[in-house]
Order: structure tokens, then sequence, then C-alpha cells
């Protein structure tokens, strides 16, 4: 394993030194098809799950064929994708902001060759590489974080609850049943790399423990007033502690202040938070982005705490599961989860999805907390 | 023979869902062999520390990463995210595992020529494990050690032409949907603006000098697609201002049956025989539609661009032709405050090149954030410390009814002294004269 050099050189870092100089421009990867008819398309259909077909002024048809993936993929994988596309799409590709993968062809003989070319292809270990799906009033690909893989915040994995989830909700990636999308996400920790507060089913890491303070280490490794002002409920406050005969500085904390949000672990790593029993996953449903019918909303807490339970998270697939359900049964057509759950009453929507109702579950977080109690009579028994 | 036992790891590639274990197993596998004798760069069995490391997060419950250090590329503050493993004995391929963020092409279109080069760059240069992509956007390459960061910026910039993605107190490299690239909603070109916007302020996505991160995103209409008004500072979403086109042949085809509803969205259950009525007249959020004697009609005055009706029935009702954006600002995840939509400060621009009305806002909303903004504030949480007015006044921009969803609930209006006529100053004695002690 020796060093092989790019050509950059150390002693003289600013030589032939490239900067700024952005991404590629976006038209050198348009599909030849895309480029002739862009700002020209008429309309679209979804010719069976998955599989899309845009129709431009001009005559001409792309059709595309979405797959599912693991948004955490190797390089191995990408050249198999790339390989699928040389043969298939002309060279071209393109991925979707939920992590889909899009194969596009510009005529319909060439559809039914690329879908079972993307089906027969399985890992090792029995999973699709390429899911034909996750178009309509289904479930899409789940957006994530990163989880245990490759962050130091968070309360759960990212990849592992997720494949669990889809494994679970494979039927209705595959197919378009449901009332309208149904759009599920996934964030490791409350900093929420991603747009899971606005997901009709959200899951959240969270931790329920208070930092733990390595004093020892404390002064030496943080700059304690940044630490301090990280608290958004200002729990903490500086403090000296005796350690072995040395007086030093570090932090206190008012445990019965914390909200766990880890943003002072964030500044300080010696005030570590993870914990295999305090942390787990919140459940939030109802939020969305789209501004159709109804205005864009955020996901309301519905479980406050389900264990880690890996590998495969079964309590929280289970719960996802049964909101899938009793949503397909009970809303009406367009309807989204949270548009649902208001016209029927979060009293019935706890009902329908058979979950229990606790004092978690009363916001008591600073002004937006006023607004979601009843203040009205109106209310169903 | 895997070089740790993942037991627990193994349970995840069962099930039709596709397998990030099998994947990340399939690496380690190649490095392993080294058919195409790479001379690799970071140890070759860093796919199996990975595994490792990450089954034993599986049985404790809880990450082994730490803090990333200060790791990067000469002359720029991000991009590079420092990684480093707590268990760096057990796990010694993985010990230094930093992560690069290159910034993605507008509309995450790619050819297989680039990806490839991709994939040979990060096969020698790095862990050859990747996202496809990170939730802002970017090209996310996961695990390398600090003395390749520099020759892989090198190869990228001299080979590819290719640059990396934001990261820390910073314009975080902007994203943005489909757009008119391939879609027929698309009120603006996204890509272009895009790609423009990340052009002009490369300095601001390389070098940070902002008070916490700044995000813009891209939504060509008001469908959201790339969730804009939920997770950007500065969202522009497409939108009209003229009348929705509307083709009543189509639209008796849908009446008719002959035309599939909603592009096909429902088509695994039978939802029975469309119904204008009852499924798109009922359900506009303002009542501005009505079909009678076999014409649509619509009250375009009214209509607020919800899309449902366009969704629905979409080779009858098209987009107006007097297309732009509207600008939204302050949307954030919840920490600190609690999660923040994308509040609207510019109902309507046009969107054209050079741009110039969209710059203008942003440079005053940046100017405002870093001239009063606290460390790791964002502009969301600036603008309900300080209160919207502020901002407006900021940005030179006149309040309008559209700014808010309702007049406020308090009289507790901070008048200014020069909308007092006589001001502030009075004479305490020439008021006793008439109101005595």
């Amino acid at each position: 394993m020796a060093f092989v050099s790019s050509g950059y050189n150390p002693d003289k870092p600013m030589e032939d030194r490239i900067t700024d100089i952005g991404p590629k421009h976006f038209e050198e990867f348009y599909p030849p098809v895309i480029k002739k008819n862009k700002g020209q398309w008429l309309y679209h259909e979804i010719l069976q799950p998955g599989v899309l077909v845009h129709v431009s002024e001009t005559g001409d048809k792309v059709y595309t064929v979405r797959v599912g993936g693991a948004r955490l993929m190797t390089v191995t994988h990408i050249r198999e994708i790339s390989e699928i596309a040389d043969k298939h799409c002309d060279g071209f590709l393109r991925f979707t902001s939920r992590n889909n993968i899009e194969f596009m062809v510009d005529s319909e003989d060439k559809v039914r060759p690329l879908i079972e070319d993307l089906e027969s292809r399985k890992f090792a270990g029995g999973s699709f590489k390429f899911p034909v799906g996750g178009t309509g009033a289904g479930i899409t690909n789940i957006v994530h974080t990163q989880g245990w893989i490759h962050c130091h915040t968070p309360a759960t994995d990212a990849s592992g609850p997720v494949k669990a989830a889809m494994d679970v909700l494979f039927d209705d990636f595959k197919q378009m049943r449901l009332p309208a999308q149904c759009r599920v996400s996934l964030a490791c920790c409350l900093n929420m790399c991603g747009a899971v507060h606005c997901s009709d089913i959200a899951i959240l890491g969270y931790h329920r423990k208070p930092p733990m303070m390595d004093h020892e280490y404390l002064d030496k490794m943080c700059e304690i007033p940044l630490a301090i002002s990280a608290c958004p409920t200002a729990a903490l406050k500086p403090t000296k502690v005796e350690f072995e005969g040395k007086t030093l500085n570090s932090i206190a904390i008012k445990n019965e202040r914390c909200m766990f949000c880890g943003n002072c672990y964030t500044m300080c790593p010696s005030m570590p938070l993870a914990d295999t029993e305090g942390d787990g996953i919140v459940l939030m449903v109802g939020g969305k982005v789209s501004n159709r019918i109804s205005a864009p909303k955020f996901s309301k807490v519905v479980v406050a705490f389900i264990p880690n339970e890996a590998p495969r998270w079964p309590s929280t697939t289970a719960a996802i599961s049964k909101i899938v359900e009793a949503y397909s049964a009970d809303a009406n057509k367009y309807e989204r989860v949270g548009e649902w759950a208001e016209r029927i009453g979060w009293e019935r929507f706890f009902d329908k999805c058979e979950l229990e109702f606790t004092h978690h579950l009363i916001d008591d977080f600073r002004d937006p907390a006023y607004y979601t109690w009843r203040q009205t009579t109106q209310f169903k028994f | 023979m895997a070089k740790h036992a993942t037991p627990l790891l193994d349970q995840l590639e069962s099930g039709p869902w596709p397998s990030f274990v099998s994947d990340i197993k399939q690496e380690a596998e190649v490095r392993a062999k080294n058919e195409k004798g790479v001379e690799y760069q970071i140890p070759v069995d860093v796919c199996d520390d990975l595994l490792g490391v990450l089954e034993l997060s599986f049985k404790h419950g809880r990450t082994h990463w730490k803090h990333g250090g200060i790791v990067g590329v000469f002359g720029y503050g991000g991009g590079v995210i420092g990684r480093y493993c707590d268990q760096p004995e057990m796990f010694p391929g993985v010990a230094h595992f930093h992560t690069i963020r290159i910034s993605q092409p507008a509309g995450k279109y790619y050819n297989t020529k680039f990806l490839n080069q991709l994939c040979d760059l990060w096969d020698f240069r790095g862990s050859g494990l990747t996202n496809m992509h990170g939730s802002t956007g970017d090209v996310v390459l996961i695990g390398t050690q600090t003395p390749q960061l520099e020759e892989i910026f090198y190869e990228l910039t001299h080979n590819m032409g290719q640059d990396l993605g934001g990261s820390g107190s910073n314009l975080r490299t902007p994203s943005d949907c489909i757009g008119s690239s391939r879609c027929e909603y698309a009120c603006y070109d996204t890509q272009n603006l895009c790609h423009t916007l990340t052009m002009e302020y490369q300095d601001e996505l390389h070098r940070p000098a902002f008070p916490y991160k700044f995000k813009f995103k891209f939504d060509g209409c008001p469908n959201g697609c790339v969730a804009s008004i939920a997770r950007s500072d500065m969202s522009f979403i497409g939108t009209w201002r003229d009348d929705i086109r509307v083709d009543q042949e189509a639209v008796a085809g849908y009446v008719g049956g002959e035309l599939v509803p909603n592009g096909g969205a429902h088509a695994s259950r039978d939802w029975g025989a469309f119904d204008i009525q009852e499924e798109i007249i009922d359900l506009c959020p303002t009542g501005c539609m009505r079909y009678e004697g076999g014409k649509l009609e619509i009250n375009n005055r009214e209509c607020t661009r919800c899309m449902h009706c366009i969704n629905a029935m979409p080779r009858a009702l098209r987009i107006g032709l007097d297309r732009g954006c509207s600008i939204l600002v302050g949307a954030k995840a919840p920490i600190l405050d609690g999660a923040q939509m994308g509040s609207l400060l510019v109902p309507f621009v046009k969107v054209e090149e050079p741009y110039d009305e969209i710059k203008e806002v942003i440079e005053a909303i940046w100017d405002w954030w870093m001239e009063e903004a606290k460390n790791r504030e964002r502009l969301g949480e600036l603008i309900k410390r300080q209160g919207f007015q502020k901002m407006l006044k900021a940005c030179n921009i006149e309040p309008v009814i559209q700014h808010v969803q309702e007049p406020r609930h308090n009289p507790y209006i901070f008048w200014n002294e020069d909308e007092v006529e006589g001001g502030w100053d009075r004479d305490v004695n020439e008021f006793r004269k008439h109101h005595l002690r």
C-alpha cells in the first residue's frame, strides 16, 4: 500500500490549485430526450407502479423506471447501476431526492427488458438490488440520516431501521393502494438532517438520559462557555470540581431541565449522553410539505418512546404498519395521513391506530405548546 | 471468511428491500480479492472493519463514532467532515474515517462516465462507501484518511472538473427538484437557478463566514418535491399569477372515464368511477371551481394554486403562463427552538436570468443575518427573535397582506417614533398645566 501521489505538491499547495469550480453543469448529464424536450412536457402518467411516461409537446416520450435503493451504497453497486444505464439508457440516469434511482428510456419497447433486468438482480443475501416501485399513492423510499454507521450523536441507527421498515412496507412500495402518497422519514437524532418533522410518518431517534460529565477532560477538550450557551433550556452552568486533589473547571447540569437534545455534546465531546436503555425511537405522524389541498404541516408525536431493538426494530415497524393499515382502511381518497387525522379527530386517530395516549404527548415546550391544547368544548368522547 | 462475525447485521440481509449489509459485504469481498490490482490507499479491510464497528453498535445500542476534528483541504473551511472511531484498536481500518461531500449536479442527473470516474477515485483513495445522496443533496463519500484529502481534492478538480460541497457554518450545497427537465408542473427552470446560484456563491459555500448553516432549495411548484418549505433557510417555490389553462375536451375525457385521473397514481385500488364534483370541485380549498353543463369553470382570482386539480387532471389542467417563484424564509428542523416552516417573504418574483432580483433578496437577507444573528442562530430563529418587520425593513420589502396568515392577535404594536405625530419628546410641565399632580 505505497502512497501514490495525485500530482499535488504539499510544499506548494497553491501550485496549479483549482478551486471554486462548483458542481458539473447539469446539461452534460441530460439524456438526449430530456435535453430536447426540457420545458415542453405536456403531461405524465404512471403506467404501473414504478414506471412513468412523460409526454412532450414535440410528441416525444420518456419512460422512467424508478427503483429503490439503500442510500448507503458501495462503488461496486454504483458500477452495476452504471452498467445497467449503459446497457439500456445510453449511459444516463438520475437519483431522486428520496434516494431512488431513475432509469430513463426513449421508447416503450425498451421498458420491459429494462424492468426484467432490474428485477432479476439480487444481492447474495437474497434481497432485491433494484426493486421497481415508489410512485403514486404508495410508500416510496425512506429518506434518512447516517445513524451508527457514521455519526457521533445518533440515538438510533438509520440504515438498520430503514431496511427493517421497508421490508415491512415493501408491498406498498410496489403498489399504489393508499389514499395518497405516504412519506416516511428517519432522523437518528434531534438534529434531523432531513425533513422528518414534516413527514406522514417520521421515525426519530431520541435520547432520554442527560449527559454525563467527563470532568477530568472537560476543560481540556471543550470551550465551557460555548457548551453552556448551547443549552436551549439553560440547564448547564459552570462549576468547579475536586479531582485527584486538583480543582478543575467543569460544567454542572440540572438534570430536570434537560431536554436531551444533545446540543451540548455537539459542542463538547466530554458530555456524552448515548445510552443503551435511554436511547430509542419517537414516532411522529401527519406532516407534509406539499401545499396540495391543505397547507404544509408539522408531524405530531404519537408514540413517545420505543426501545432500540436491533437488528430489526420489531415494535417500531409494527407500530408503523398499524398506522399505515388504519390510514389505508379509513382515509378518503387524496387525504394525507395528517389530513385524515384532523378530519376524524386525533381522539379517533389514537383509537384506530390502537395507540396509547400518555402525558408525554401533551406539548410543554415553549409558546407553540399552548396552541396545541384544546380551546373548545368540541371534542369526541 | 469475514474478518468480524456479524450475527446481528446478518439478519438484515434477508427481506426484499435492498440490503446495505449485503452491499458492504460485497464491497469487502471485492477489495479482498482485488482482481483489478488497485493500489488501495487506505486499508483494504476498511469495509470489514466498518461492519465490525456497526455490529458492535447494534450490540451496545450506542454509536462508536467520535466528534470530527479539524480536517479539510487548504483554503476551504467546509466539504470535509472529520470522523474517528472510538475503538481504533479493534477496528484499525476505520480508526480515521472522514467524510467528503461532493457538490451534486443540479437535478441529480449523471452519465456513467462521471460515476465510473468517481467510483475509481473512491475505490483507490477511500472506502468505496457512499451515500447517493446525503440529506442536503451532496454525493457523500464515507470514509478516508487525512493524507488522502488533498489528493482526492486534486484529482476531483484536475481530472473530473468537480468541486466539494458545503459543511459547517456556510452555504450548504443547494439542491433542486427535477423541474422543467422532466416535469410539466415546473414553473421555472430549477436546475438553472440552482446551478447559477451555486456558482455565484462559491465563496460562501466553501469558506464558512456565516453565523450557522444556510440552505437554499428549489421546488418547481407548490407540490414541493424537495421539501424546501420545511428545510431550507431560503425556499424558492415555483408559482404563477395568471390563469390555469383548461382543456375542456380533456376535462370531458376525465369525466367520461377515458383518461386516468391523477396520472394513474391510485391504480392499485378500485376507487370507483372518477367523480369530478367529489374529487375536484369539493376538495378545492378555496371553492373557486364549478362544473356545470359539461364545462369546468375556475375563478382564478380566488385560486391559491394548491395544485390539487392539476395533479388530479394533468391532461386537462396546466399551470399558468405568467410564471415565477415565491420566496419563503426561515425553515429549519427542530433543534433548538422547535421546527419552523418557511414564511413567505416574496410572494412573486420572475425567475429570469441573470436572476438579479433574486440575488438582491438573498444578499439583503445575508447582510441582515450576518450582522444581527448570534453564533449558531438560524435565520428562522433570528426572524422570531427580532420580528418579521425587522427582516422586511432589512430587505427593503413593503409589507403586504400575503405576508400573514391572519393579522396579529394583540395590539402591542412597536410603533416607531416617526410614525407618531409630534414624536415622543414632550414637556411634562406643559402636560401638568392641564392635569394637576
